[in-house]
């Protein structure tokens, strides 16, 4: 089964979604990013979403749940390189993701996650 | 609309081409009421359309020109009301183009039908509704190119009013102006979070110093703004709260207690400052 890789930067993780996510892929996600935070001692989370033009509710939710499960763990999560479209379409939808710290870029993300260490 | 066909009005149009256009021209440079300038564009495009309006007759039957073998004519019209929008023309005097043909051709069917009173009265009365019809499709172009250009005046306007300023690095600002509906809330929003990426700005500064009025929808419309900035990993200050304004919110039960909100840009510029680390000092003079 197709799975989103994981990557480790220190004590930082990063996740880039580059394909459509449905169901299963999520659930994946959602526990290898678990597992992941526990074993690799992470302490940040980078969601990388720069390859999405299309983020529907669905996908929405996901981050707003995946994010509260690394809070749990310890570990913020910033959502990176949202498109202008997606944002336009999100806010539109509703789904402001309160709760989920938001950067421009991956380089900004790190910045924002060193400065919480 | 009539389709009898005006069997004497082609054949008056072909035999009596040359005199028809040199009184048709001479009526319509009589009717220039700025300078005689226009008097060359005005014979071009007479000559044009007498043979071509000749033409049409001779090849169809029907005098209802919403129909194909008309389509010429149409398009003809159409350009010559286009080209008259362009350099500024009344609609009246567009619509005479058309309109000062009818005295000479009227003469000339009277003319050649002189024998025969009934039948030169039904060609008149044919051949006066062709050119009404003619004239009136020439205003509806005419009013249709005028509304082009008043919706593209619109969309400039609207672009116009939505400027996106870089104030320092990583600060940027959306001094707004005029109402926001809906539409222009969508150009706001996609203007400024295109700014947002090409700069990579952490701040954006929202001034309402030029909205004259803020109600719910307008709110709506700034928090949605201000949402979708955030989302894009930016945060948003409104400036520019007048009292009247603050009082209004309030009282309309609007809330902003998410947002930093600042009464001047002045205040919101050294907020957005010290967010991104950098801080103005004044230098003293004589050092």
């Amino acid at each position: 089964m197709e799975r989103i890789p994981i990557l480790r930067m220190g004590r930082l993780l990063l996740v880039t979604i580059q394909v459509d996510m449905h169901d299963r892929l999520a659930m994946a996600l959602q526990e290898d990013l678990t597992t992941r935070i526990v074993k690799d001692r992470a302490n940040g989370v980078l969601i990388d979403i720069s390859a999405l033009d299309i983020v529907d509710s669905f996908i929405g939710r996901m981050i707003s749940d995946t994010a509260a499960m690394a809070k749990i763990l310890d570990a913020k999560t910033v959502l990176v390189g949202m498109q202008p479209a997606v944002a336009i379409t999100l806010v539109e939808l509703g789904l402001t993701l309160e709760g989920v710290s938001t950067a421009l870029n991956v380089e900004l993300g790190i910045k924002m996650l060193e400065q919480r260490n | 609309m009539s389709n009898t066909k005006t069997t004497h009005l082609a054949t008056v149009l072909s035999t009596h081409q040359e005199q028809l256009l040199d009184v048709w021209l001479a009526g319509l440079v009589s009717r220039l009421r700025r300078d005689k300038s226009g008097a060359a564009d005005l014979r071009a495009q007479a000559e044009q359309f007498l043979p071509l309006l000749a033409a049409t007759l001779e090849s169809t039957d029907s005098t209802n020109i919403d129909e194909a073998g008309w389509a010429d004519v149409r398009q003809l019209l159409a350009e010559i009301s286009q080209s008259r929008v362009r350099q500024g023309f009344s609609p009246i005097e567009t619509a005479n183009f058309i309109f000062t043909l009818k005295k000479p051709i009227f003469e000339y069917l009277n003319v050649a039908l002189v024998d025969s009173p009934q039948q030169a009265s039904e060609e008149i009365a044919a051949t006066s509704t062709l050119f009404d019809d003619l004239g009136l499709y020439i205003i509806e172009v005419y009013q249709k190119a005028r509304e082009q250009v008043i919706l593209r005046q619109q969309q400039e306007l609207m672009e116009l009013s939505t400027p996106v300023v870089q104030l320092w690095q990583n600060v940027l600002a959306l001094p707004l102006i005029g109402t926001l509906d809906s539409a222009r809330t969508q150009v706001v929003m996609e203007s400024l979070l295109q700014k947002i990426v090409e700069t990579g700005a952490l701040i954006a500064i929202i001034d309402i110093t030029g909205v004259p009025t803020v109600d719910t929808l307008v709110a709506q419309h700034l928090l949605k703004t201000i949402a979708a900035a955030r989302l894009m990993g930016a945060d948003c200050i409104i400036s520019g709260i007048r009292p009247q304004i603050a009082q209004t919110i309030v009282h309309l039960g609007v809330n902003l207690e998410d947002v930093i909100t600042k009464a001047t840009l002045a205040d919101a510029f050294i907020v957005a400052l010290q967010r991104t680390g950098s801080s103005i000092h004044h230098a003293h003079k004589g050092q």
